[in-house]
């Protein structure tokens, strides 16, 4: 699995990749994750507003800080 | 409406501090005090709402929304959805390139980037509840106009190729959005709605303080000297004061209100809150990575004389 993190470049502090990365450790989630600032790559990926994750090339969500409980469920495939 | 909070407001001065009546300290402690509990009420009432509807239009609807649309009737509907779209000067640039990489026209853009911070539902409930419902009316369609205006002119313009050449190469891919459901979208709405007013009410109470401060202690018609209707260059000077500053609608309308009672003319103050709202210098930096010195200059010289005008009308209607 592949995961990529848009962190809000402003505005306001994100620790998205930190929600991740617990959402990860704490239910044995092997992934790739990168993580990123950059809004031109957030742009050319279709995403307008930041934070943003995308798990293996699909948007799941745009524009807000998640819940930690969705983050484990997008990671382990929305069940 | 607000009569229970006006009551709590005298009942808090009057009876419970025992403060004399007509005193500068108690009149500023008053104004604070009955107006801080009525924002934030009104505020979080607003904001519940606005983001519901706001979860049906994310930008990525907006900009597919836009696409190849007319002028002026795109125009028309950039600066209506501008409203209801939030805005950090931050946020400007994924927008504008989003919006021209879908063939959103440059002036449509434009007609949404200047409604979109101008008018915002936080700013438009502080005018409600400090200046009645007519001033926030006049405020809201004297924006939109500006915003349909200016975009209008800058489309006429043709100024496409004062636009960063590499924002022509950008090709975004498309994003399919996760539709929320009901209960996710009043969940969405509460925790924001909190998480706002928790960063907010602090704000609030500092600008109703200034406010409260100008209420108390300013002479009633010092204003009236310095920036009444007879002296005819205190709009623009208003509006040149306004431009580089950088804060929201919000923090401004108290003290804005502290101004027009002390005699500033009404045109004066909204244009003036228009000007600190519309544009600031920390946005014409950051545009400055999508658009040329020429057209960030030709943007902010179109809108402020569109203010300034604004402002001058309304010195001669109202």
């Amino acid at each position: 699995m592949k995961i990529e993190v848009f962190e809000a470049s402003c505005c306001k502090p994100t620790n998205v990749y930190g929600l991740v990365e617990r959402a990860m450790s704490e239910n044995g989630i092997r992934a790739e994750v990168t993580k990123s600032v950059d809004v031109m790559e957030a742009v050319k990926r279709g995403i307008m507003r930041t934070p943003a994750i995308i798990v293996d090339g699909k948007v799941v969500y745009t524009g807000r800080i998640p819940e930690y409980e969705e983050v484990v469920g997008w990671l382990t495939g929305g069940k | 409406m607000f009569a229970l909070f006006k009551d709590f407001a005298d009942y808090v001065v009057f009876d419970w501090l025992g403060l004399p009546p007509g005193d500068p300290f108690t009149i500023a402690l008053n104004f604070f005090v009955y107006g801080v509990p009525k924002i934030s009420v009104l505020m979080a009432v607003a904001i519940f709402i606005v983001s519901i509807i706001r979860s049906f239009i994310p930008p990525e609807k907006t900009k597919k929304f836009l696409s190849h649309r007319r002028t002026f009737v795109g125009n028309i509907l950039a600066a209506l959805i501008g409203i209801l779209t939030p805005f950090c000067s931050c946020s400007a640039v994924p927008l504008f390139i989003g919006f021209m990489e879908a063939g959103v026209p440059l002036g449509v853009t434009f007609s949404f980037l200047v409604s979109s911070p101008m008018i915002n539902e936080v700013g438009l409930i502080m005018l409600l509840g400090m200046f009645g419902w007519k001033v926030a009316l006049l405020y809201v369609i004297s924006g939109v106009v500006i915003a349909i205006i200016s975009g209008y002119v800058i489309g006429k313009l043709k100024l496409e190729h004062l636009v960063e050449g590499y924002v022509y190469q950008i090709k975004s891919e498309d994003v399919e959005l996760h539709e929320p459901t009901f209960t996710e979208r009043c969940r969405e709405a509460g925790n924001f709605t909190t998480a706002f007013l928790k960063k907010t009410v602090l704000y609030i109470a500092v600008a109703m303080a200034i406010g409260g401060f100008i209420h108390g202690y300013v002479p009633s018609e010092f204003l009236t000297t310095y920036a009444g209707r007879n002296n005819p260059l205190a709009v623009p000077l208003v509006v040149l004061i306004g431009v580089p500053m950088y804060n929201s609608a919000a923090g401004m309308v108290p003290i804005i209100y502290a101004l027009v009672e002390k005699g500033l003319p009404l045109g004066t103050a909204l244009a003036f809150l228009m000007s600190v709202a519309a544009l600031s210098l920390p946005e014409m930096v950051i545009l400055r990575r999508v658009l040329k010195v020429k057209l960030i200059a030709i943007y902010v010289s179109i809108l402020t004389v569109a203010i300034i005008l604004t402002g001058y009308l309304f010195n001669a209607i109202v």
